[in-house]
Parts: structure tokens; sequence; C-alpha cells
């Protein structure tokens, strides 16, 4: 019972917080506009790929970059916990590390998909019909989220200092983009790109989300999803494990 | 016996913050343990709290085992961190909500059961600020009301005035005082203040380097000394002239001040004066628990300051910025 209660006390949390914190979502949508607008438009003079606009095929995937960077990031909030004692006060308290996690998950998710929809109502600006299945997009970034959330949250766990945290996931979240596919075509590439761009789950969001909005792709909308679910679950297993296993 | 502490031992590698503690404290009784910086006071109480693994030894608190009924012993026991630990981004009110939601305090009661601790504490009309702009004794005092919101039978409470100004001390003082007395709750708490514990605890725990090394009231502790003290600033001392007086019971030199235990003070004092050379001041009082304290750990007591008052954390570690 009081892990119910706990996963929603948790969830409310971070939602009061991220509300609270309005300049934080106004420079989260800031910075993929620019790139839409500065590097779409920039390249998009030149540059198109097949029949669309660069511009307009970037746009998924700056979609995707946004719930990464912003997901990946949240897991700052894990090391702000611990050095203001806060984590402590959840874990003295009667409910499972599990739930903790989960609850931190969903405050994530709720940020991210927050973004997403910034961003997502600048789609006709870009070239993009709302005819799209607004219902499928929502359902992939969710999975996709939960996943990213999850890798931040396990780093998280692990550093001691926000300026560490900061370090290391810049090292995450670069390669993460670059390697997704976000701003250009995953057909044609060299081998060795290739096993990186596969190997990245990111790649099958932006190949999702690409699908349903722009009606290409590279993997398929059924392998993305069943690649996409196992990142989560697999993601979901290691963060609960790596909250059990945290230290004060 | 609410708390049954059986060998309790804590190493962090090869150092042994904890070290094969054995005490236990009655139903309504306040414990105050007292020792310098490192002592293990937070580590013992985490070990209670069930935040942190025993290495050996084990504790009942409430009928039950630390290590094996960590949700029980959770749900007993209220907590209030050496340092800050609300959310500031939240108001005061939100995060007692939070805690009674953590907690599965039931809807029906929650409400109210927020709002009586509030009262308690003083802070119904401060309810909806933000803790960030809470002063840090009204961040402490939300922080006791959320350690008792949910009706623990045993309250932990770690450091509870460090670095509050005597006034807002005094108030929490008060609080905790009638906590004990209309709740019959019992309490441990850790302190850097002699005044806070003489005048807070049933019976005192003076821990160093790991180890209890004496455990009574306060009465019997000083009473125990033997004496009265007189406190000396002198420069040379003779300390021989001093060794030859059998009444003299202890002499502790440190700098220029020396501090006699003295058996009835008052009848040799002029004779102490006369042998020991020349005085610059001269002090003599019935024992106090600082006396106390130097005599078992060696250590001045009001030299003893956590590293960063709350205050000074609560101003520092403003979260999310
Ligand atoms: N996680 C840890 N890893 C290694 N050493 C630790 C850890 N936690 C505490 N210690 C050490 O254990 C000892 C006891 O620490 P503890 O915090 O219990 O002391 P304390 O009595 O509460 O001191 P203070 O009055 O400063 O709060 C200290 O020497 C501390 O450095
Ligand atoms: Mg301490």
């Amino acid at each position: 019972m009081s892990e119910l209660s706990g996963l929603y006390a948790l969830w409310e949390r971070e939602f009061r917080i991220f509300l609270r914190e309005r300049s934080r979502i106004v420079s989260s949508a800031i910075n993929p506009l620019l790139w839409l607008f500065v590097f779409g438009g920039g390249l998009g003079s030149q540059v198109s790929v097949g029949n669309l606009n660069y511009q307009t095929f970037i746009y998924p995937g700056v979609v995707v970059m946004t719930v990464l960077f912003s997901s990946i990031f949240y897991g700052a909030y894990v090391v702000w916990d611990k050095r203001l004692d806060f984590l402590k006060e959840v874990l003295v308290a009667p409910i499972s590390r599990v739930t903790i996690f989960l609850g931190k998950v969903l405050g994530g998710v709720t940020d991210g998909l927050i973004q997403a929809t910034i961003l997502l109502l600048f789609a006709p600006i870009f070239g993009i019909t709302y005819g799209l299945n607004l219902t499928l997009v929502y359902a992939f970034l969710f999975i996709l989220v939960i996943g990213l959330v999850s890798v931040g949250l396990v780093i998280g766990s692990m550093m001691e200092s926000p300026e560490g945290f900061g370090l290391i996931i810049s090292f995450v979240n670069f390669p993460l983009f670059f390697l997704s596919g976000a701003l250009y075509p995953l057909s044609n590439l060299p081998t060795w790109l290739t096993i990186f761009t596969a190997a990245n789950p990111v790649s099958y969001g932006v190949d999702a989300i690409r699908a349903l909005m722009l009606g290409t792709h590279t993997f398929g909308i059924f392998v993305d999803f069943v690649v996409l679910l196992m990142f989560a679950l697999l993601m979901i297993a290691i963060g609960s494990l790596a909250f059990k296993r945290m230290k004060l | 016996m609410i708390i049954e502490i059986e060998n309790l031992t804590k190493r962090f590698g090869d150092f042994v913050a904890v070290d094969s503690v054995n005490f236990s404290i009655q139903e309504g009784e306040v414990l105050g343990l007292l020792g310098p910086n490192g002592a293990g006071k937070t580590t013992t109480l985490h070990m209670l709290a069930t935040l942190l693994k025993p290495t050996s030894g084990t504790a009942v608190v409430n009928g039950y085992d630390i290590s094996k009924e960590s949700a029980l012993v959770r749900k007993s026991i209220g907590i209030v961190f050496q340092e800050p630990s609300s959310d500031d981004l939240l108001t005061g009110y939100e995060n007692l909500k939070l805690h009674a939601l953590l907690y599965g305090v039931p809807s029906s009661v929650r409400k109210k059961r927020i709002e009586e601790v509030l009262r308690l504490v003083d802070l119904t009309d401060r309810r909806g600020d933000l803790v960030k702009h809470y002063s840090g004794g009204m961040r402490r005092r939300l922080e006791i009301a959320r350690g008792l919101l949910h009706n623990p039978k045993i309250l932990f409470l770690d450091e509870p005035t460090l670095g509050l100004d005597p006034q807002t001390r005094e108030h929490i003082w008060g609080y905790i005082e009638r906590l004990v007395e209309e709740q019959r709750i019992s309490i441990v708490i850790t302190t850097h203040y002699m005044e806070e514990a003489d005048r807070l605890c049933d019976r005192i725990a003076i821990i160093d380097h790991g180890k209890i090394v004496v455990l009574d009231s306060p009465e019997s502790l000083k009473r125990a000394l033997g004496g009265d003290i007189i406190r000396l600033e002198i420069k040379q001392p003779d300390l021989d002239a001093l060794k030859k007086l059998d009444y003299v019971k202890k002499v502790d030199a440190r700098d220029a001040t020396l501090s006699l235990t003295v058996i009835d003070a008052r009848s040799h004092l002029q004779e102490v004066l006369a042998v020991v050379g020349r005085v610059e001041s001269v002090e003599l009082h019935p024992p106090s628990l600082e006396d106390v304290f130097l005599n078992y750990t060696g250590r001045e007591f009001r030299e003893q300051e956590a590293e960063g008052g709350f205050w000074e954390r609560a101003m520092t570690m403003r979260a999310r910025k």
C-alpha cells in the first residue's frame, strides 16, 4: 500500500519541481529549435535527403535528441538529492529501493515527454503534418525515455558530485546522439559506422519516430519496437539493481 | 526495552567507526550520545535506522531486528538527520505530504496529522512557503515535525540544534520536552551542546573512538567525578606541589588552564592557591557535563563542532542550481 502511494509521492515531487523550474523548460526547448533553424536551415539550403528537405528530415532526430539529453541529464537530480541528504529521507522510508527507482523514472519520463510536446507544437513549421499517429509517437517516445532516464539514473546513483556527473554524461550523450542517425540517414554508411549505429538503442528511437512522421525507415517499426522495449526492460533491471546497491 | 543494542560494530575498510557497542533504552527515555567529532554517533544512528548494515552485532528496535525486519523498524522510527534533508523546492506542507505518502499514512487522517505536527512546531502560517525561504531554525523544526508525522515510537535526532542561534535552540528544546511529556516517545539524541544534553537527557552515553566510555544519568556522571572543579588560569603551575595534596583527585593541564577536581573544594581553595604558583584567575564550580566530558575523553567539549554547521550547509547546498 505504501509502495503505491510512495511511488505516486515520488513522482509528484519530481513533477512539481519540474513545473517550478520554468527556466529549465524554456532553455530545453530553445536548444533543439536552434538546431532546427540554424543547423537544419543552414545545411538544408544545400542538402536534401531523398525528396525531403533536410530540415524536415532531421526534425524527428531533434525530437529524439531533446528527450535524450534531458533524460540522461535527469540523473543529476539523484546526485543533488545525495548532496542535500534528501536521499536519506527517502531511503529510510518503509518502501523498497525498486519503488524509489521507479518513482524517479516516472518523474523523468514526465519531464521528457513534456519537453517533447513543446517541440511537437512546432512541427508544422518544419513541414511535418499532423496527419501522423500521435499516439504511436508518444508510445515510442515513452519506451525510449524509460530506457534513457534509467541510464541517467544509473550514472547518477554512482556519482558523488554534480561536476563528475556532468563530465561522464558528456561522454555518453554525444556518441549516443551522433551515432543515432538523427542527422543523417543510416542507409549506405561505411560498415564500421553501421556497427555502431546498429548497437545504439537511440537509433531505433529515431528510426521509429521518423517512420511515423515521414514514412521513411531503416529497421522498420516492428524491429524498433522490440529493440526499444528490450532496452527499457534491461535498463529498469540494471537501474533497480544500481539503486539497491547505492550507498549513502 | 524499546531499543536493545548488542555488540554493534561498523567497519569502513580497516577503520572501526563503531566498536562493539552495547546499551539499551527504555520506553519514554531520552538518551544522549555525546562524543567528539568522528566518534561514531551518526554511524550508530544510521545502523539503528537501517540505513547502514552493521559489520557485526545487532540491535532490536521496538521489538524488531534491524538486520532482518528493516521495514518494520522503519515504520517504528522517525529520524532527523544531521544535515538538511528537506526538499527546498517544495513547500513545508508538500514536504510533509510527501513523507506521509512514503510512510503510508492513511488519507483519512493525513491532513489532520500534518496540521497537528505543523502546529506543534509553530509552522502553520508558513506551511505554503518554499523551504528555501525558511530560516535554518524553521527548516530544522520542519524536519522534526516530519520525523513525528507517522507517529513513530522512537525518534532519532542527530544534532538537532547544530549551528542554530541560542534563541532558536531554546525553542527547539521546548518542543522536544513537550513531546516527551505529551507523547511518551523515546528519543536518542546526539549533540555537541552540553547544555542540551544536560537539559533533555535522562541518561547520557559518552562515546569516543567508536566505544561507549560511560553511560549514566547526568547527575551520577557529575557526582562520580568525586569533587568540585577549580579552574585556574596560570602560566607556570607547580604540578608537583599539587600532587602532594591528597584531596586533589585529578589534575588536567592544557595551555594556560588548569582544571582540578577537588574534594570539598571550598574549604581547600586557599591551600591550593598557596602552593600552585602565580594565578591569573580562579573559578570554582560544581562539576558540569563539560568536566565529565573532559574527564572521559581528554578533550574540551566546546571545541567540538561538527564540520560545517547545519545552517552553513543549508545555505551552500541550495539544491538544483
Ligand atoms: N561511509 C564512510 N566511509 C568511510 N568512513 C566513514 C564513513 N562514514 C563515516 N566514516 C568515518 O567513521 C567515523 C565516525 O563517523 P560519524 O559520522 O559516525 O561520527 P560522528 O560521531 O557523527 O561525528 P560528528 O560529530 O562530526 O558528526 C569518522 O571517522 C568518519 O570519518
Ligand atoms: Mg555525526
